[in-house]
């Protein structure tokens, strides 16, 4: 009977030691912790000074070594402050508010994540379909990818604002460059994953092309597509942030780094970096959701 | 000749190119199935019967000889849709219900909402699977899976059966019921079946007509008409008369083989 007790009712304790609380929670106490070491050695230049005149010590040199004001390395507090300050302290349509900067990012990733799986998945079921293409172009696309997209982001931008195009849509097509790639080898390999019999089944039917592709080919590419858009959404949000870099840095994740290394405002640019990284983390986790619902109503085992 | 030839083939030969040489899946090959026989191909492995099955559903082209179904070439009658084709394993979408499954079909075809919901209820019906329509594939057994792709060919309604096998992956007590069920459904339904086995007591309890076939070169060595009322049960396999047939049927087998070793 105790023993019944107490596996249906596990102690607090318990749960944090079995479940991914601890270990997850010791990665993260490491990563502050080494974070705050490696500050002080960072910071040396710019608060060996400081801590000489203030008469030297370890007190005065953590304290001085964490709180610069426009350090090397900023602490993780101050991270956190300048976060702080510019999440909810600013109003979020002043260009002083990272929250404008994020929704900025935010939309040319959006829109260049569509257009880039739009163009994937036309490439792939074309390449799928047309034997010849599969030998024609996929050595452009792989090609494409080859190209260091940080030489070409400013040449795109400088082109295409010749011809009058700025502001959302060249950061947008960096996005596309860069996240139609994981989209068409995935679906290259899905739309091409229904087996022999499946096809032959199809056969029997006289199915046309169109009604292969949407009764079949379509659906049992869908687990391919989403493990491609996780990839996809992640680069496009780095390839809009990039798209940011060459625009004089107007607004943005990529003109607060900018604008953070012009002035040394490091913890501008280490808030950015989490914004970021919130920002992608949110956008995969969001496409991981929508799979699940997808695989749930696909008859996906629960 | 009284009823109407549903196939016909006149020496059909169907050779492969292979890295290793042509490959002779079928070689002059005779046969004629009529309306309403049921018909089983026997032999072991390689004797090109799935071929002969794959030739006649226009799945595979013959090099050589003629063929007809329904009186046409077979890709006309693939495209009329003439034949509803049954697999070795029941190729269900996983991603469709039952029902959707059967649906399949019958969506490709163009029947309307009505005319399709009729008929879903009709065949699963047909092959005892009420009150299954909203179940996922993987929710069933592989008995009742071949039985849905079963419900599956049917939905269409073709005149004409072809059976690849499909109770090859089976348990023998899976296997005899189903048996069972698809001689009641032909009794009831009428329509012509072509079935490959490899089982002989399979092939002797169902058909009317067995067909022997043996390999290298695969070729028909033997086609055996068999006699059973056709509301035979599975007790007539202990009759003289249906050991009589599976002793022909080995004996046939055996012969093809001896060409081997």
């Amino acid at each position: 009977m105790t023993l019944a007790a107490t596996r249906s009712r596990p102690s607090l304790a318990g749960a944090f030691a079995h479940g991914s609380t601890l270990p997850v929670t010791i990665i993260v106490l490491i990563v502050i912790v080494v974070w705050y070491l490696a500050a002080i050695p960072m910071n040396r230049v710019l608060s060996e000074p400081l801590i000489a005149a203030a008469g030297g010590g370890l007190g005065n040199t953590l304290s001085i070594s964490w709180s610069l004001p426009r350090p090397v390395l900023p602490a993780p507090h101050q991270v956190l402050i300048e976060l702080w300050n510019t999440v909810f302290i600013v109003a979020p349509w002043r260009p002083k508010s990272l929250l404008y900067h994020c929704w900025v990012t935010l939309s040319s990733t959006l829109l260049g994540f569509i257009l880039g799986t739009l163009l994937g998945v036309g490439l792939a079921i074309a390449i799928v379909h047309v034997k010849a293409l599969s030998r024609s172009l996929m050595p452009w696309i792989i090609a494409s990818q080859t190209i260091p997209i940080l030489a070409i982001a400013p040449m795109v931008i400088v082109v295409l604002g010749s011809i009058g195009l700025t502001g959302l849509l060249p950061k947008s097509l960096i996005s596309m460059y860069l996240c139609f790639f994981p989209v068409t080898i995935g679906m290259v390999k899905g739309l091409a994953s229904p087996d022999p019999m499946q096809l032959d089944l199809m056969r029997t039917y006289n199915a046309s092309t169109a009604q292969v592709l949407w009764k079949l080919r379509w659906p049992a590419a869908l687990p391919f597509l989403f493990a491609s858009l996780k990839v996809a959404i992640a680069i496009a949000l780095v390839g809009a942030i990039v798209g940011e870099l060459p625009t004089g840095a107007q607004a943005g994740i990529g003109a607060r780094l900018l604008n953070g290394s012009y002035y040394g405002q490091t913890q501008q640019i280490w808030a950015a970096l989490v914004a970021a990284a919130v920002m992608s983390s949110g956008l995969v986790w969001l496409v991981g959701f929508i799979e699940r619902r997808v695989a749930l109503a696909m008859g996906g085992r629960p | 000749m009284a009823a109407a030839s549903v196939i016909e083939a006149r020496e059909l030969s169907l050779t492969f190119e292979t890295a290793d040489g042509p490959v002779y899946a079928l070689s002059k090959v005779n046969l004629t199935v009529q309306d309403g026989d049921f018909v089983s191909f026997i032999g072991p492995s390689g004797c090109g019967k799935t071929t002969l099955l794959r030739v006649i559903a226009d799945l595979e082209q013959a090099s050589e000889g003629h063929i007809s179904v329904n009186g046409m070439k077979p890709d006309e009658a693939r495209r009329k849709r003439a034949y509803g084709y049954v697999f070795q394993a029941p190729a269900l979408y996983p991603w469709r219900t039952i029902e959707r499954n059967v649906a399949l079909p019958l969506e490709i075809m163009g029947f309307s909402a009505a005319e399709r919901a009729e008929r879903i209820a009709r065949n699963l019906d047909l092959v005892n699977l009420k009150g299954f329509e909203k179940k996922f594939p993987w929710q069933l057994s592989g008995g009742m899976q071949q039985r849905v792709s079963i419900a599956r060919a049917l939905a269409v309604d073709p005149k004409l059966l072809l059976m690849d096998e499909p109770f090859g992956a089976l348990d023998e007590i899976v296997r005899d019921k189903l048996n069972q069920q698809l001689l009641e459904l032909w009794g009831r339904t009428k329509k012509t079946v072509v079935f490959v086995t490899h089982s002989i007591p399979e092939a002797v309890f169902l058909s009317t007509h067995i067909v022997v076939m043996s390999p290298r070169p695969g070729r028909i060595i033997d086609v055996i008409e068999t006699k059973f009322p056709k509301d035979r049960t599975l007790d007539i396999r202990e009759t003289p008369e249906f050991l009589k047939v599976a002793h022909r049927v080995r004996e046939g087998l055996r012969q093809g083989h001896s060409y081997d070793d």
